[in-house]
């Protein structure tokens, strides 16, 4: 069966690609990912704004009571050099390049126009050969419009574009009032994917302390169906790899991915959940149904339920509402 | 040769040369010594080799006595071995010192010499230490300056293996060992010259070695121990040869040419004064001045005073010598001198007996003590000297630089002498220990020292207190080289970092006419004139003051730089005082900061440097009018309803006059009142809890957690709001037991240090708004007044009925006062909730022996302590004896109170038909479990005293005096871990094995943090700490576990942030059982590198995690059930989500991840098999049965 995919022009043995998750983190879990048949890998986020935090907070608590009293001048010895700017992400991609053959997408998320083009440059001197940016913008402010968030956004890609040379991709939310037309703008801006969606965190709350509790939720399969109904409709209408994200658990979660347009399908949570093997049984699996439904390759399957290629065009547009209206006609 | 210049403390310059001649370092901190011990461990951990390429061994051990043995044994065998030390551990060398001595073994200890404690402890510098190893055998060297601690310390090393002699090299502490100096460095090529290998290996060849073997050590008898005692003199009589002959080397090395005695000043001079230490460069500044008007003045400084060279002594000397005057830096009680001034009075008697002296005739000798705990010593008090020495009857045994009322004999400073370069810049900054003043001024300092011709000197001063403390920071410079070892008194520069010290301290006082004020404002140059106290006026009118301000916080405020103005100040002065062109001198600030902050990354840099750029604009020159305009004065430094002894010496004390108070007003014993805190409103808290009686459930645990007694709770009858003033809150109590009284929480305004632990902790909520609580802080300023008439009323309310109090709860226990209040610990402390409760508890009848360390320091340390008594005059009787005996000193306190609870007894029985047989009774036969038990006792003990009033006998006058301790009494044993787990745990194992009934509070912090974070044996596994700096290899010690392997010690290990009720049924417990006790407490600390404000947070996540697992071992249980109580879950929680909120854990991921991780999973797994022998031990009943 030929499972083999392109990926922002990178050729991809199968469209499973685990995503950014904190097994990226260890080298040996990246190395059985390969092992279990993944054909990339993103790794976890680089976070500027964490490594400033972090870079003040140890120099707040080094200081702050040293020199205050007679008989303490300091409390914490000196340690020479600390490890405090990307090093240590940049020495990881380093050691994943050296570990895996598959290639190996670095992930960014940074506050500063600066922190964002030195990161990436960084990232393409370590040895990544695609970068995704991981951009969250949560707009909080209302006096700010669509239109300037949208700009905000375009600004980071062009500004890292013209400092790498390598492959870039958006990894966006959903809460654009235009997808398509965002979808086409990054592109033209110089997107080489777009990763549907950044599942952003959302805060819950712990109703006896009325406290609000940061909370990390792993998906369900059922998470799938926002990004599946936005790679069917721009399958097709952009310049750009589509990389499908949020609640691909099974084989047939990435299956239905596949059909509506997308050159990848990205797994976390489920690695999570069931280790990092079960990849191995999704790409079993996959074979299995492709080939007990007579597909040739996946290349025949993508992009055949997309909104361009299915019988009713109109099932992507509607809301479920209309479909049941619709149903009983 | 061209030498390195570098710009460094005396620690470091000893410690520089110690570390490269050694190989085997022995450590254990003691303040001042303690920087050396940490260069050295530095730099082993950096890998840095000495002189022969190796690294050396840097060991902590558990107590100086520790450092000593193990030196002595590094030596013994053959290594170069070194330790550095002061006072109390000096001390604790001394049997070792001996030992190693009449083994003749070369080996070094570098000591800045400290007071030895006596009347009270101090931190600061005199000889006493020293002069209490004279008998050691050891040779003594002393250096005065910080270039001389390095050259010094470089002659020991060579002396010691030529001469076979072991070297105490020493220099005063603070004065020497913290003053920073512009000095040569002593480069390796010169310091393994002057090293004898031939001695090296001679002295290798005496060591221990089974392969050529000799024993050392033995037990001699009275028919050869003398002989062979007298047998080593020869290696005494060469000593101070090979002494001046390693002088010698080493100026024809560097240039720098010392003598054994050196002596300074006219060649004809008729008067000389004999001393050594640092004292002697501020003499040696007055005598070059004196010269200059021609008077014939001269000095010797001593710079190796054992072995003592009679020859080389009188051979310093003028023959024109007629009055000789000898200053000593120590006290000894009832000798007929003070040794120096003996020593010298017995070697002129010698050599002028033999004809060895210049003079025929013996000179008149007089003595004079100074510096007693770095007193300060300036060239007006050598003035005096040389000035009485004229006199017809000069006075002898005097002190110079006190006013000693009592005896008279003393000589008054002269002080419009002023020997120091008119040349010279001296400055003084005052700041806070949280602005960065101190850091930024060493910084100043180096570049001044590094970048430009002028020599330097940078000396700083501290606060007694922890929390909101003020620095100090005297700076010189000059063409000149610089002798002022005293603090800068005339100064052309005066900084004022903070604004609130403006009504707090005198800071003008030693300004000099026309010099410069810059003053940090937040208020600008229109406004700032009128916002200053009368006083500040009218000194920079008389004193025509150049009046510079700038608003620095705004300044932090745009660059991040939040509450550190370091180098907004340090641009201000650069700017102001013109000593570099203005680029320059901010391309040196950029350079230090860099140097400084660059390896804490760039972004530390960047903040650092948009601050020094944005500074110079709102930097501004003041005018101002030529007479007073302000509105107010400064306030006195205590309330004029405080007590006689307060008004007179504390709050001198608290303004900053203390060195002008006369020898009268002191105790004679060092016995001091308590509740002096309660009179130092220090006003440091810029926010204070506000209380919301609506939202509030009346929980008690703001309370509880305060751990400076600032917020407190009472319940009252509705009568007493009579006079209540308008803004004063109380509200109905919820709860029967005071039904129908009234409830209140109240925050002390001026006591408070705002950190804010009890919003915290409170659970309450706002219904509308979570964000507010039951108490939230509010801006103290605008409430300081009202707060403090309610603060005020609120205490005059009526303390509750002790018996009714439920003190078992949280509720219950905060209506009890706290005899601990308003302590000097730092803001948010986690140790001084325990004392608090403590003494809430127990305080009326409770004796506390405490170690030294924090709770000495914030429990004792002048000018006002925390210890308090309630209105029927019952306290907490306070004592600190050492840091190693706690356990021991605590222990004779019980044996006193046993003793006299005996003798009592007998002695009522005796009297029972006086007496009457019921009151004997009950006397005899009181339970005194209870508060209500308490109080029927002391009845009893009142109408006995009633009763012994009227009668008379020798039994009566027996018992009069102890009739009180018929009440029992609480004895409580308080350290930290320093103490507990290292120095005196030998001592507490006695003490805890004793089977005697006393309460042993361990406050472990996991660290020494009262000397700057040292690792102590109860730092975890992967902490970092001084001494550990690549992260504490080894699992912290379970000394909860240890003691409970008695059987027959009440253990609780408590955290009262994971668990308050907990903790004070553990309190309650322990005090009850019946024998000894033992509660390990765990006390976040700044140490730690937390958010004080989260440290109870950290306290659950301790117990949470496993880290601190909470229990009880009750021995009382035992026989019918399983003594020991898991209190606290199984882990529920990965340790890395407690550890990593604290940086001395999460400082190693950043400097070495791969072994932060790997001791991470070593601490993981062990978390997890300690639980599981915790859980199998509460299944034993220890009567051999399992309780499954």
């Amino acid at each position: 069966m030929d499972l083999t995919t392109t990926y922002m022009g990178l050729k991809l043995k199968n469209p499973l690609v685990p995503s950014s998750s904190p097994l990226m983190g260890k080298l040996d879990s990246v190395r059985a990912m390969e092992d279990a048949g993944a054909s990339a890998v993103v790794l976890h986020s680089l976070f500027e704004e964490q490594i400033r935090h972090e870079a003040h907070e140890l120099d707040h608590y080094l200081t702050r009571d040293a020199e205050s009293f007679q008989e303490a001048m300091s409390y914490f010895p000196a340690l020479g050099e600390y490890k405090l700017g990307p090093e240590e992400y940049l020495e990881h991609i380093r050691k994943v390049k050296t570990a895996v053959e598959i290639p190996v997408i670095a992930s960014l998320n940074g506050v500063t126009t600066g922190g964002w083009t030195d990161y990436a440059k960084k990232m393409e001197t370590a040895g990544a050969d695609a970068l995704e940016l991981n951009v969250y913008l949560v707009a909080t402010d209302p006096k700010e419009t669509g239109a300037h968030v949208e700009e905000r956004y375009l600004a980071i890609l062009k500004e890292v574009k013209k400092s790498v040379k390598i492959p870039v991709a958006m990894k966006i939310g959903p809460f654009f009032s235009s997808i398509p037309n965002m979808a086409v703008r990054f592109a033209e801006a110089g997107a080489a994917g777009l990763v549907l969606f950044n599942r952003f965190y959302q805060p819950d709350i712990n109703l006896e302390s009325r406290e609000v509790t940061p909370n990390v939720v792993l998906s369900s399969s059922s998470s799938s169906r926002l990004p599946m109904r936005w790679i069917a409709i721009l399958h097709g209408k952009v310049k750009a790899s589509l990389a499908a994200s949020s609640g691909i658990h099974t084989h047939e979660d990435a299956i239905k991915m596949l059909m509506v347009g997308a050159d990848v399908t990205m797994m976390t949570s489920a690695l999570m959940k069931h280790g990092v093997w079960h990849l191995a049984s999704v790409r079993e699996a996959m074979t299995q149904w492709l080939e007990q439904h007579e597909f040739q390759s996946v290349t025949q399957l993508k992009g055949s339920l997309s909104q361009k290629s299915c019988a009713e065009p109109a099932a992507f547009e509607r809301a479920n509402y209309m479909k049941a209206l619709a149903s009983l006609g | 040769m061209q030498f390195k210049k570098v710009t460094i403390d005396g620690n470091e310059a000893t410690a520089h040369v110690a570390y490269r001649l050694s190989e085997v370092i022995a450590i254990y901190p003691i303040t001042p010594s303690s920087n050396m011990g940490e260069w050295a461990d530095a730099w082993s951990a950096e890998g840095k080799p000495n002189v022969w390429g190796t690294v050396p061994s840097v060991v902590e051990m558990q107590s100086e006595g520790g450092a000593s043995g193990a030196v002595h044994g590094a030596v013994a065998t053959g290594a170069l071995s070194a330790t550095f030390t002061a006072s109390q551990g000096l001390l604790l060398m001394i049997p070792n010192m001996f030992k190693i001595a009449g083994e003749l073994t070369p080996c070094c200890l570098h000591v800045t010499a400290r007071t030895v404690a006596s009347h009270a402890l101090s931190i600061f510098g005199d000889h006493s230490d020293v002069m209490a190893t004279r008998s050691t055998g050891f040779a003594l060297l002393c250096s005065n300056s910080v270039q001389e601690a390095m050259d010094m310390a470089l002659v020991a090393h060579s002396a010691t293996l030529d001469s076979r002699l072991p070297f105490l090299h020493f220099f005063d502490g603070f004065r020497t060992s913290h003053e920073l100096m512009k000095v040569d460095l002593l480069p390796d090529e010169i310091i393994r010259k002057m090293v004898n290998m031939d001695a090296v290996a001679a002295h290798r060849a005496r060591a221990l070695s089974p392969d050529h073997p000799t024993m050392k050590g033995t037990a001699q008898n009275p028919d050869v121990f003398f002989q062979a005692r007298e047998s080593a003199n020869a290696y005494y009589d060469k000593c101070p040869g090979i002494v001046q002959a390693a002088m010698d080397k080493l100026g024809e090395l560097t240039g720098r040419k010392y003598q054994l005695f050196d002596y300074v000043g006219a060649k004809d001079a008729e008067r000389v004064i004999v001393m050594m230490g640092s004292g002697a460069e501020a003499a040696e500044e007055a005598v070059t001045h004196m010269n200059k008007n021609g008077e014939k003045v001269g000095l010797v400084k001593v710079r190796l005073y054992r072995p003592f060279s009679v020859k080389d002594f009188v051979a310093a000397l003028p023959s024109t010598v007629k009055t000789i005057t000898v200053l000593d830096r120590t006290k000894e009680s009832g000798a007929l001198g003070d040794p120096l001034y003996l020593d010298v009075i017995g070697a002129l008697n010698e050599a002028i007996a033999a004809g060895t002296a210049p003079v025929k005739t013996m000179p008149r000798v007089l003595g004079g003590r100074y510096g007693l705990s770095s007193k300060e010593f300036r060239p007006g008090m050598v003035k005096a000297v040389y000035d009485d020495m004229k006199a017809a009857k000069p006075k002898n045994h005097f002190v110079v630089g006190i006013i000693d009322d009592v005896s008279g004999n003393y000589l008054p400073e002269d002080t419009h002498f002023d020997a120091e370069s008119p040349k010279a810049f001296r400055g003084l900054f005052y700041g806070l220990g949280s602005d960065g003043t101190v850091g930024a001024n060493k910084n100043s300092i180096k570049i001044i020292g590094e970048e430009t011709q002028n020599y330097c000197q940078g000396y700083f001063v501290y606060d007694s207190k922890k929390a909101g403390t003020i620095t100090v920071s005297h700076l010189r410079f000059g063409p000149e080289p610089i002798r002022s070892t005293y603090l800068v008194n005339r100064a052309n520069f005066v900084a004022c970092h903070q604004w609130s010290f403006m009504e707090k301290y005198e800071m003008l006082e030693a300004a000099t006419p026309g010099a410069t004020f810059l003053v940090n404002s937040p208020f600008g140059t229109d406004r700032v004139w009128d916002e200053m106290p009368q006083e500040v006026q009218a000194a920079i009118i008389a004193k025509k003051l150049k009046l510079f301000v700038i608003d620095a916080p705004a300044v932090a405020q745009k660059t991040g730089m939040g509450s550190r103005l370091n180098t907004i100040m340090q641009t201000c002065f650069f700017a102001i005082s013109n000593i570099l062109p203005k680029d320059e001198a901010i391309a040196k600030i950029k350079a230090a900061a860099k140097k400084t902050y660059g390896a804490r990354g760039d972004e530390v840099v960047k903040k650092n440097w948009d601050a020094i750029d944005q500074t110079l604009a709102h930097l501004h020159e003041v005018k101002y009018p030529g007479t007073v305009t302000s509105k107010f004065r400064r306030p006195p430094a205590v309330a004029k309803e405080a007590p006689e002894f307060v008004q007179k010496v504390t709050a001198e004390i608290i303004a900053g006059r203390g060195d002008k108070l006369p020898v009268s007003v002191f105790p004679v014993d060092g016995t001091f009142p308590l509740s002096t805190t309660a009179w130092e409103k220090r006003n440091i808290a810029l926010e204070i809890p506000v209380w919301d009686p609506e939202c509030c459930i009346q929980c008690g645990k703001c309370s509880l957690v305060c751990p400076h007694a600032a917020i407190r709770q009472k319940v009252f009858e509705p009568k007493f709001m009579k006079d209540a003033p308008a803004t004063f809150k109380a509200v109905p109590y919820k709860g029967k037991e005071y039904d129908g009284w009234n409830y209140s929480l109240q925050t002390a305004p001026e006591d408070c240090t705002g950190c804010a632990l009890c919003v915290e902790i409170c659970p309450a909520k706002n219904k509308t708004e979570a964000k507010y609580k039951a108490i939230n802080m509010k801006a103290q300023l605008p409430l300081r007044e009202e707060e403090r008439k309610n603060y005020s009323f609120f205490l005059n309310l009526p303390e509750a009925d002790r018996r009714a109090v439920k003190v078992d709860t949280i509720k219950g226990s905060q209506f009890l006062q706290p005899l601990f209040e308003y302590s000097g610990a730092c803001a948010g402390c986690g140790e001084t909730p325990y004392i608090k409760l403590l003494s809430q508890l127990f305080g009326d009848r409770s004796l506390i022996a405490n170690a030294t360390g924090c709770s000495s320091i914030y429990g004792g340390n002048l000018p006002t302590t925390p210890y308090a008594a309630n209105k029927e005059g019952r306290g907490i009787a306070w004592a600190n004896s050492l840091f190693e005996d706690n356990a021991e000193f605590g222990m004779g306190y019980r044996l006193t109170m046993d003793k006299f609870m005996e003798l009592g007894k007998e002695l009522v029985k005796k009297l029972e038909a006086q007496l009457g047989s019921e009151l004997v009774t009950g006397l005899l036969n009181a339970a005194q479990k209870s508060e209500a038990d308490i109080a029927e006792q002391r009845e009893r003990v009142a109408a006995l005293k009633d009763k012994l009033a009227r009668m008379e006998g020798p039994e009566v006058a027996l018992l009069k005096p102890i009739v009180d301790y018929l009440v029992k009494k609480s004895v409580w044993i308080v350290g930290g871990d320093g103490w507990a787990y290292d120095i005196g745990y030998g001592g507490l194992d006695h003490v805890l094995a004793s089977g005697r009934n006393v309460n042993v509070l361990v406050l472990d912090t996991e660290v020494y943090s009262n000397t700057g974070g040292q690792m102590s044996k109860s730092t975890p596994k992967g902490a970092v700490a001084k001494f550990a700096a690549a992260g504490k290899p080894l699992a912290k010690k379970d000394l909860a576990m240890m003691a409970m392997t008695y059987g027959s010690v009440y253990v609780a290990r408590v955290a009262m942030g994971a668990n308050d009720v907990h903790t004070i049924k553990a309190f309650l417990e322990a005090e009850a059982y019946e024998g000894p006790s033992l509660i390990v407490a765990y006390s976040h600390c700044i140490a730690h590198g937390i958010n004080m404000v989260k440290g109870f947070e950290q306290q659950k996540a301790a117990v949470n995690s496993g880290h601190w697992p909470l229990f009880r071992y009750n021995p009382a249980l035992s026989g019918t059930e399983a003594p020991m109580k898991l209190d606290s879950k199984p882990p529920k929680q990965p340790l890395s989500e407690y550890i990593y909120n604290e940086t001395r854990y999460k400082m190693l991921t950043k400097s070495d991840p791969a072994r932060a991780s790997a001791l991470l999973a070593q601490a993981q797994s062990e978390v997890e098999a300690r639980w599981q022998v915790y859980e199998q031990l509460q299944t034993v009943n220890f009567t051999g049965k399992s309780k499954n």
